[in-house]
């Protein structure tokens, strides 16, 4: 019936229509409309989010494989365009996300359809093949099998090197699972392999899959709408706490290959094909490859370079949480420290009363809130340490 | 790759953030006079890298430094060097030790910090912005402490998509400003006459990145990316990788010495790095 009315009116109409663009207004004091200031509540969010990531060790080198489901219930479109095509926009997303901050981890595609599950794309490095991959197998139809997905996964992981956590995180639609056998096996299975297992739901909580994570100590949540979906996915992007007992501390030989000299032809062992110039040159058996990180296709080095390593060492050696600081009204200092250290942007609110800022417990500098955000979910620098 | 939306920036509007090294120990030991070292640039901010301390030496944007005898070059480049000298002064009562007789390294980790914030205000101030990009003007050695601090200031640049461009004027290169202009995609420079250089710095530097599509700019050569080991300091073509802290080693270990793992076992406890807990003298959470 909604999609009726939508269908007759044009598509501006139909942006207020579904986005209800009042409800971002409030009223201030003096009886004006202002739109709703968010500052403070993404300020909120954010410290929340800093509460539950503590200074614990966390699992570098992880294994992670996608779970699709591509069921009749995914083509429902309470999620628009469809529930299926939300999905596929947000696992692209969080695929090129969980590159950028796991370099030397590696993700695999698992899609199941009709009430079996394959294996869309092997454990690989590179964020192209993946989504290339995914984009072109998009169809739903039949039920959807938790355990088949499980077995399948349970079955793969287990070739991975034991210093590798490994992770699963299920993207379910449907309310109901097909199973060959009993799934409490496949989950005793899946625990005893040390496999850590996250579901999102898109339609409703179910007691197997809280059942699931509960077991394994992965997390459980089901998605309210687009935008919560994209948080839910996004917050599976950053290493999870690490079990010390699930993965065995080891060396890893890895190769640090130098660019190929300019103007060297050669042919790529990834491609086949002749390059000029471009690619790395591998140290033990000085094959040509064309990206980085990559295994060397004739021997099996592990090849990265030192910025991937490096993307990881914010992990290690974190910043501590600025403190909230309610500044007095008749504080001589405040008027003399009342830009934010880092944009040089007034720490005043309107009216020239000072706004609400934090502070950094080592150096003491003041930030404002959206520096502070910046700071601990991109940068990973205190600039006021730093300058110290 | 950087996976930071698509956003609109105003053609012909670009903003600078220069980084102007103002370390002491090599401005006394070079031949390049300071205040010949300045160029007349459109939107600019400058932040200078001191030995002790970093701040905000000159803003175009803000309302005190505009209209001031007129806008002429004279005016400008006058605000300007008066505050650095308040920072050069400032900068030195900072400070309290004497160094061995190599120029000590200044603090570029702290300015590129300063400026990424900088940047992030600018993209919160609406739809239609400068399009930013930073220019460091170094010529202190790298710093090997600051290395961590360094490579993610260069990563969230590249993802925020902000070029960093760099003109090194010291003796030998930098490593640093290597990788940050090859990571980010900007240019780097180490200019071979140094009587030159604002010619330098308007040919190569003052384009802003539309043009630079059309010009022909100094293409990064020879950009070392192999590590270092963290027991001999040595260039390493193959390592040993630990898998719970990534410290690189050069031959086998039984143990890290970095967090303390034991290899091929086990373990029992989860500890967290030693070398962090010596750096930062936090309590656990």
């Amino acid at each position: 019936e909604d999609e009726d009315d939508n269908l007759g009116l044009e598509a501006w109409e139909r942006s207020y229509a579904d986005d209800r663009s009042w409800e971002a207004l409030q009223e201030d004091e003096s009886g004006f409309l202002r739109p709703i200031d968010n500052s403070a509540f993404y300020h909120a969010q954010y410290r929340r989010r800093l509460r539950t990531t503590a200074r614990i060790q966390k699992g570098l080198i992880r294994y992670l494989y996608i779970v699709i489901d591509l069921s009749r219930a995914a083509a429902e479109m309470d999620f628009r365009p469809s529930r299926m095509a939300v999905v596929a926009k947000q696992v692209e997303a969080f695929v090129r996300e969980f590159f950028d901050q796991n370099p030397l981890s590696q993700i695999g595609l698992v899609t199941v359809k009709d009430g079996v599950a394959n294996c869309l794309t092997d454990l690989g490095g590179s964020p192209e093949s993946h989504i290339k991959a995914l984009m072109g197998k998009l169809g739903c139809s039949g039920d959807s099998s938790l355990q088949n997905a499980l077995d399948l996964v349970q079955g793969l992981l287990s070739q991975i090197p034991s210093y590798g956590h490994r992770e699963v995180l299920i993207l379910y639609s449907a309310l109901s699972t097909c199973d060959p056998g009993d799934i409490m096996e496949t989950i005793q299975k899946c625990k005893e392999s040390k496999i850590r297992c996250s579901v999102i739901g898109l339609s409703a909580e179910m007691f197997i899959c809280k059942h699931l994570c509960q077991d394994t100590g992965g997390s459980y949540s089901v998605a309210l709408d687009e935008s919560h979906f994209k948080e839910l996915i996004m917050e599976h992007a950053p290493p999870p706490p690490a079990i010390a007992e699930f993965a065995i501390a080891n060396l890893i030989k890895m190769g640090f290959p130098q660019r190929a000299g300019e103007g060297s032809i050669s042919i790529c062992s990834c491609h086949k094909e002749v390059k000029v110039g471009v690619g790395y040159t591998c140290p033990r058996c000085k094959a040509r490859v064309c990206e980085l990180p990559t295994d060397c296709r004739i021997c099996g080095l592990q090849l990265v370079s030192s910025p991937h390593l490096a993307r990881s060492y914010h992990h290690l050696f974190p910043i501590a949480p600025f403190d909230e600081v309610t500044p007095l009204l008749n504080d001589p200092r405040n008027r003399s420290r009342s830009t934010c250290f880092g944009c040089q942007q007034s720490l005043l609110s309107s009216g020239n009363k000072p706004g609400l800022y934090v502070a950094c417990p080592k150096c003491k500098k003041h930030f404002c809130l959206e520096c502070d955000i910046y700071i601990h979910e991109s940068l990973h620098n205190c600039p006021g340490c730093e300058s110290l | 790759m950087a996976s930071a939306p698509s956003k609109l920036y105003s053609d012909d509007v670009s903003l600078v953030v220069v980084l102007l090294d103002t370390n002491p120990f090599f401005w006394s030991s070079s031949s390049l006079s300071f205040s010949q070292f300045l160029t007349h640039l459109n939107q600019v901010v400058v932040i200078a890298t001191g030995y002790n301390s970093c701040d905000y030496v000159y803003d175009s944007s803000s309302t005190g430094n505009q209209s001031v005898g007129n806008g002429r070059m004279p005016s400008l480049c006058a605000t300007l060097l008066q505050n650095l000298e308040e920072f050069m002064n400032k900068d030195e009562q900072l400070g309290k030790q004497e160094p061995e007789g190599r120029i000590a390294c200044s603090l570029l980790s702290g300015s590129l910090s300063m400026a990424l914030c900088y940047i992030q205000r600018v993209f919160r101030s609406g739809l239609l912005h400068p399009q930013p990009r930073i220019l460091c003007l170094q010529g202190s050695p790298d710093g090997p402490e600051q290395y961590v601090a360094i490579m993610n200031a260069i990563f969230s640049a590249q993802r925020s998509m902000v070029p960093i461009d760099s003109c090194y004027l010291g003796a030998q290169n930098s490593a640093f400003l290597q990788q940050a202009s090859y990571i980010t995609g900007g240019v780097h420079h180490k200019p071979q006459q140094l009587d030159g250089l604002f010619q330098y710095l308007l040919t190569i530097f003052g384009t802003d990145l539309h043009s630079r599509n059309f010009l022909q700019l100094p293409k990064p050569v020879g950009v070392d990316f192999r590590a270092s080991c963290f027991c001999h300091k040595n260039t390493i073509d193959m390592g040993y990788i630990c898998s719970v802290c990534l410290s690189i080693y050069c031959k086998h270990l039984k143990k890290c010495s970095t967090c303390g793992s034991v290899f091929g076992q086990a373990q029992t406890q989860s500890d967290e790095p030693s070398a962090t807990n010596r750096k930062r003298k936090t309590t656990d959470a």
